[in-house]
């Protein structure tokens, strides 16, 4: 029940003990758990950047949808403009086109009918001088029914 | 903390009385308790077995176990340090959880049935075993003293030799009560490893001696008896094991607080 010289071997026991117990399990373990903390630190805050750039990944991707769309409307809304522009030009060529062929063959048809008319005229004159000097015989002199003949012929 | 012995009813006083006796060798103050010696050694070794295998290979990764218990400990033992000590001092913290793991162990030494190691000695030829360091003055005061000269040698570093002195002599009443200001900042100082050492003293002898009081009933009432006091105990050991670092912690934090 008293105080013997116990108490230096205690303390002795103790100031090893505290010693040992610093140097091999305080220093490493705080070492580790501080390194531990500053790790967990940096892995949320590069989770939060992570976060954060695919955030901004998205709306980028976002924005260039939203532009490829936008191009995409623009070349439609062009190519059916140019489409609609071709099928006029088309109309015109071939309006103009089919009024050059009409035009050709009027005038061909023109040339014919006049060639036709010129034809028949000749004919028609010579079958009504053929016929004029059959019905008429010999009284007739073609010199002085001339006259006569061309009004005929104009008249035609 | 129980299975009485049948003659140990018959002489109480006898029986308690060689459970109170240490181990001893030497005369007077020179006298070393071997066994108080001998379980405290081995508690320390104990801890230093753990300490040097855990703090080999520490795996930050996936702790487990022995590491997490003493991860939990430490981190305690640290967040005590941080709210009661301000500036940075490397020894506080492992001083503090040496003393809070050593004496909670120590103390935990009450809770192995109080017949058990001293018949088992009685088998091998040894007269007399105190089990439980903390019930002697011995382990205590070693605590207690080893706990004073650090708070000598820190109002020394933060205050200086003048300082300190300074501190006895106008503290608390002004330059004008010197004699009396040096009669209570004794009596302030030494009450501190005395009331330390006293403290965990008398929780852990108590303690024993109720387990010696219950180990003297008729053997069926120390069941209900013995494992209350038991379960009660362990709370006991905790606490006081707590006190002792807390009060530490303050004291060195005191002391090294620059102006008194």
């Amino acid at each position: 029940m008293n105080v013997t010289a116990t108490l230096f071997g205690q303390m002795l026991t103790f100031f090893v003990l505290v010693w040992f117990v610093w140097k091999f399990l305080w220093d490493p373990m705080t070492q580790m758990m501080e390194d531990r903390k500053k790790r967990i630190a940096d892995g949320l805050a590069a989770a939060e950047r992570g976060k954060h750039e695919q955030e901004l990944a998205e709306k980028r991707a976002a924005e260039v949808i939203h532009e490829a769309k936008e191009k995409a409307a623009g070349i439609i809304a062009q190519a059916q403009k140019r489409g609609s522009e071709i099928v006029e030009e088309a109309k015109e060529t071939a309006r103009t086109e089919g009024e050059r062929i009409k035009a050709s063959a009027e005038s061909d048809i023109e040339q014919e009918v006049n060639r036709a008319k010129e034809s028949l005229r000749g004919k028609v004159v010579s079958l009504s001088v053929a016929g004029a000097s059959k019905v008429l015989a010999r009284e007739i002199d073609e010199k002085s029914q001339e006259d006569l003949l061309k009004d005929l012929v104009a008249q035609i | 903390m129980s299975s009485a012995t049948a003659p140990a009813t018959d002489s109480p006083v006898t029986y308690i009385q060689h459970h109170l006796t240490n181990l001893g060798t030497g005369e007077g103050f020179w006298t070393w308790h071997l066994d108080t010696l001998f379980f405290g050694g081995l508690l320390a070794t104990l801890i230093m077995l753990v300490s040097w295998k855990i703090g080999r290979s520490l795996d930050a990764e996936k702790p487990t176990g022995m590491q997490n218990l003493l991860e939990a400990i430490l981190e305690f033992v640290d967040s005590q340090v941080k709210s009661i000590f301000h500036g940075r001092d490397r020894l506080v913290g492992p001083l503090g959880l040496t003393i809070f793991v050593w004496v909670f162990l120590m103390n935990a030494m009450d809770l192995i049935p109080v017949d058990l190691l001293p018949k088992l000695a009685e088998m091998v030829g040894i007269p007399y075993l105190k089990a439980v360091p903390t019930t002697d003055l011995g382990t205590t005061f070693a605590l207690a003293l080893s706990v004073f000269g650090l708070i000598i040698i820190y109002n020394i570093r933060s205050k200086g030799v003048i300082g300190y002195i300074k501190m006895f002599l106008f503290h608390p009443f002004g330059k004008w009560l010197i004699p009396v200001n040096i009669v209570m900042t004794t009596i302030e100082e030494v009450a501190k490893p005395v009331s330390l050492g006293l403290r965990l003293f008398g929780n852990m002898f108590a303690g024993e001696l109720i387990f010696l009081l219950i180990a003297l009933l008729p053997w069926w009432v120390q069941w209900p008896l013995g494992g209350g006091w038991a379960i009660f105990h362990i709370l006991v050991i905790t606490l006081q094991a707590f006190i002792f670092m807390l009060l530490t912690i303050v004291y060195l934090s005191m002391a090294s607080q620059a102006d008194h």
